[in-house]
C-alpha cells in the first residue's frame, strides 16, 4: 500500500525543496502571529484583571450584569464572534481591518477567561489582607494593586499560563479571516507547493513556542499540588 | 487651614451609641466609648459580646448601623470624610496578625508610609527601620512573614501601625493566636509603647496584662456595655452576675 | 437602530434560513456528544493506562498529551483534513472533527484526571492494599472514585471549553452550525443567519457555563 511508502510521506509532509521554497511565508505569518499575541494577552490579561476586580467590589447591581457579560463570552465560540465582527459590522460600513476585529473578538473572550480565574485568586486572599491593608489607609484601589493581586495571581499562576497557552492557540482562528498570520501563510504556502509540508512547519513552529510552555505549566501545576 | 483634628479635643476616641447589625443578629446594641489621650483603655467579654465588633467600628472597617464615631474630635461617620485620610491616624493591630506574605518585614511596614503618606522610598524604609527596632526586630527587615515565628509577626505588625505615628491603635486579640511561650514579646511591645504615651483601645483575654497596664477596664456582654471602671475595682468588686461568671471562667476560680 | 434590527436581526431573513440553521444545529449537537463521549472515556482510558507506570507507554501518554496540549486544534484538524488524502486516506469531515477534537478532550482529559488520581492520598492505597485489594481494585474501588469527585469541576471547564471547538469544523466544511451561517449570510448579504448561530451556540452553551459555576461550587477542590 503506497500510503506506507516512506517516499510519499517524504514527499508530502517534509519536503525539503517545498519548504526552502516558501520558508519565507511562514517567517512572515510567524511574525504577525507573535505580533498578535504581544497585543492580545496583555489586553485579555489587563480586561480580566480590570472584570475581576470590579467583581470584587461587590457593587449593587453590577455583579449579576458581570456574571452575565463573562458567561456570554465564555459561550460563544471565539470564531462565530470574530466573524460576527468581520463580517457582521461592514455591512453598516464600518470598515473593521482583520487586525482590530481580531483585537476586539478575543479581547472579550480571553479576557472573560482570565477574569474568571483571577477573580479565583482574589477570593483565595483571606479577607483580613484586605482589612489589614485598609486599616493603615491605603485605597481599595491601592490595596487591591499592592497587597492583594499580588498575592492573588501568584496562587493561580498555573490556571494564568494555561489560559495563556490556550489563547496564544486560538490566535490562530484569525486565519479564517484572513489575517496574515503562521496558520494563515500555511495555507497560502500549501496552495503553492501543492503538499503538506507547510502544514507540518506550522504545527513545528507552534511546539517551538508553546512546548516550553506546556513543560513549565506542568511544573507549576505539580508544585502547587505538593504546597497544598 | 486648620483640620478639624487640630482642634483640641478632650477625647481622641470618641462613639457614641453605636449599634451595628449584621442580617437579623444584633451585635451592638447602643454602645458609648471614649478614650482620652494616652489612655489605655482595655475591653473584656465572652466571646460574641461584641467587642470586637465594636473595636473595628472605631475604624470603619465596620460601618456602625447607627451613632457617631469622632476621631480627635472630627466625626468621621458622617459623609464625605475621606476615610482613608483618617485610618492613617489610627492604628490597627489584628488576630491573625494579617501581614503581607509576598512582602519582608520592611515591605510590609513601609508600604502605607509609601502609598498612602507618599515618602519617598528611602525616607520610608527609614522610618519603617526605625519603627521596626522599636519592636525589637531591626535585624529581621529582610525577612518574609513565613520566616518569622507568631511572636515576631505580630510584632511586625505593630511596627507597621506605629509606623504611620497614629492616634491611637486598636489592638483586636493580638496574643489569641500565638503560641503562650511567644504571648510575652508582644505584651512586652505594648507595654513599652503605653509608657511611650500612646493612647491604646486593646480587646484581649490577658487578664493579667490588663490588670496592670490598663487604666480602664470595659465589660462587655450581649452588645452592651454591662460594667467599667479601673482595673482594681473590674477584677477585685465585680458587681454584676454577668461579670463574675465571664471572670470566673477565665481564672477558673 | 432601525438599520442594526434589519441588518442582524432581520426576522424574515431568519424565517427563510431557520431550516438550514437548525439542521446545521442538529450536526452540532451530533458532533459535540461524540465528542465528549469518546473524549472522555479515551482520556480516562489514558489515564488508568498511566497509573501502572510501564515507562515507555507513559512517554507515549505525555508525548501524545503534550502534542495536543501545545497545538492548536484549528492546525491539527486541517492538516488531516488536507494532508491525509496525501498519503492515500479519505475521510469524511465529520470524521477527522470527531477524531480530532476527541483527541485534543482526552489529552486534557488524561492530565485532569492524571492529577486527581495523583492527588488521593497515599494512605487510601495503603489502606487499601492491607485489606488485601490488588493493585487494580485499589484502583477502581478506592482511588478513582475519590479522583473523579476532584476531577468535575476542571473537567467541566475544559470539556465545555473543548466543545465549543466544534465552530472549527467549519473551517473545514462540516455543514455545522456555523458554516450553515456563513453559507446563508453570503446568500442573504445579511448577517441574521449568523445572529442566529451565535443564539444556538449561546442555547447549548449558556446553560452549562452557568451550571459549571454552581458545579465548580458543588464540588469545589478541598485545599
Amino acid at each position: 500500500m503506497d500510503m506506507l511508502d516512506w517516499e510519499v510521506i517524504k514527499f508530502s509532509f517534509f519536503n525539503a525543496d517545498s519548504l526552502r521554497e516558501i520558508y519565507p511565508l511562514l517567517l512572515s505569518g510567524w511574525g504577525m502571529t507573535i505580533k498578535l499575541c504581544l497585543a492580545v494577552v496583555p489586553l485579555g490579561f489587563l480586561f480580566g484583571v480590570f472584570l475581576a476586580t470590579l467583581h470584587s467590589f461587590r457593587v449593587p447591581g453590577i455583579n449579576g450584569f458581570l456574571v452575565v457579560f463573562v458567561d456570554f463570552f465564555r459561550s460563544i465560540p471565539p470564531l462565530v464572534l470574530l466573524i460576527y465582527v468581520t463580517y457582521g459590522l461592514p455591512f453598516f460600513g464600518w470598515d473593521v481591518p482583520p487586525f482590530a476585529a481580531v483585537l476586539v473578538a478575543f479581547t472579550f473572550n480571553s479576557g472573560s477567561y482570565y477574569g474568571e480565574i483571577v477573580r479565583a485568586g482574589i477570593e483565595s486572599i483571606p479577607a483580613g489582607q484586605m482589612e489589614a491593608a485598609r486599616s493603615t489607609g491605603l485605597s481599595r484601589i491601592q490595596a487591591m494593586i499592592y497587597v492583594i493581586l499580588p498575592q492573588a495571581l501568584r496562587n493561580v499562576a498555573p490556571d494564568l499560563t494555561s489560559n495563556t497557552i490556550e489563547l496564544i492557540k486560538a490566535t490562530s482562528i484569525a486565519s479564517v479571516v484572513a489575517l496574515p498570520e503562521l496558520l494563515r501563510m500555511g495555507r497560502v504556502a500549501q496552495g503553492l507547493v501543492y503538499n503538506a509540508t507547510p502544514l507540518i512547519a506550522v504545527a513545528a513552529i507552534y511546539l517551538l513556542m508553546l512546548w516550553p510552555m506546556v513543560r513549565l505549566l506542568s511544573r507549576l501545576e505539580r508544585r502547587m499540588m505538593s504546597a497544598r | 487651614m486648620a483640620h478639624a483634628h487640630d482642634i483640641a479635643s478632650k477625647f481622641v476616641v470618641e462613639a457614641y451609641d453605636i449599634h451595628k447589625s449584621f442580617g437579623d443578629f444584633e451585635a451592638l446594641k447602643g454602645v458609648n466609648l471614649t478614650v482620652a489621650p494616652q489612655e489605655l483603655v482595655f475591653i473584656i467579654g465572652p466571646s460574641g459580646s461584641g467587642k470586637s465588633t465594636m473595636l473595628r467600628c472605631c475604624n470603619l472597617l465596620e460601618q456602625p448601623s447607627r451613632g457617631q464615631v469622632k476621631i480627635t474630635g472630627e466625626e468621621i461617620t458622617s459623609r464625605g470624610v475621606d476615610i482613608n485620610e483618617v485610618r492613617q491616624r489610627i492604628g490597627m493591630v489584628f488576630q491573625q496578625f494579617n501581614l503581607y506574605p509576598h512582602m519582608s518585614a520592611l515591605g510590609n511596614v513601609s508600604l502605607a508610609l509609601r502609598k498612602v503618606k507618599k515618602m519617598a522610598r528611602s525616607e520610608a524604609e527609614d522610618r519603617a527601620h526605625a519603627a521596626l527596632k522599636r519592636v525589637g526586630l531591626a535585624d529581621k527587615a529582610g525577612n518574609h512573614p513565613t520566616e518569622l515565628s507568631g511572636g515576631q509577626q505580630q510584632r511586625v505588625a505593630i511596627a507597621r501601625a506605629i509606623a504611620m505615628e497614629p492616634d491611637v491603635i486598636l489592638f483586636d486579640e493580638p496574643t489569641s493566636a500565638l503560641d503562650p511561650e511567644l504571648v510575652g514579646s508582644v505584651l512586652e511591645v505594648m507595654r513599652e509603647l503605653r509608657e511611650s504615651g500612646m493612647t491604646m483601645v486593646v480587646v484581649s483575654h490577658e487578664m493579667r496584662f490588663a490588670r496592670d497596664a490598663a487604666d480602664r477596664v470595659i465589660f462587655m456582654d450581649g452588645g452592651l456595655i454591662v460594667e467599667e471602671g479601673t482595673p482594681e475595682r473590674i477584677f477585685t468588686d465585680p458587681r454584676s452576675d454577668r461579670l463574675k461568671s465571664f471572670l470566673h471562667s477565665v481564672t477558673g476560680h | 437602530m432601525e438599520r442594526f434590527l434589519d441588518q442582524f436581526f432581520n426576522l424574515e431573513v431568519m424565517a427563510r434560513y431557520l431550516p438550514d440553521v437548525a439542521a446545521g444545529f442538529v450536526v452540532t449537537i451530533q458532533l459535540a456528544l461524540s465528542v465528549i463521549v469518546t473524549g472522555l472515556l479515551l482520556g480516562l482510558l489514558l489515564a488508568v493506562i498511566r497509573a501502572f507506570q510501564i515507562r515507555p507507554v507513559n512517554w507515549l501518554i505525555i508525548l501524545f498529551v503534550d502534542l495536543y496540549r501545545a497545538l492548536p486544534p484549528l492546525v491539527i484538524l486541517i492538516i488531516f483534513y488536507f494532508g491525509l488524502p496525501f498519503i492515500g486516506i479519505t475521510m469524511s469531515a465529520f470524521v477527522i472533527a470527531w477524531i480530532v477534537l476527541a483527541s485534543v478532550l482526552a489529552a486534557f482529559a488524561e492530565e485532569i484526571y492524571w492529577a486527581g488520581i495523583t492527588s488521593v492520598n497515599k494512605g487510601q492505597w495503603e489502606a487499601a492494599r492491607s485489606t488485601g485489594l490488588g493493585f487494580t481494585g485499589t484502583l477502581f474501588y478506592v482511588v478513582i472514585p475519590q479522583a473523579i469527585r476532584m476531577t468535575i469541576p476542571p473537567l467541566t471547564n475544559r470539556t465545555i471549553a473543548i466543545t465549543k471547538n466544534t465552530a472549527l469544523a467549519s473551517v473545514v466544511t462540516v455543514e455545522e452550525m456555523l458554516t450553515v451561517a456563513q453559507t446563508s449570510l453570503a446568500y442573504a448579504a445579511n448577517t441574521s443567519p449568523l445572529t442566529m448561530a451565535a443564539i444556538g451556540y449561546l442555547l447549548i452553551f449558556f446553560p452549562l457555563t452557568m451550571a459549571s459555576r454552581w458545579v465548580e461550587t458543588r464540588y469545589a477542590w478541598k485545599r
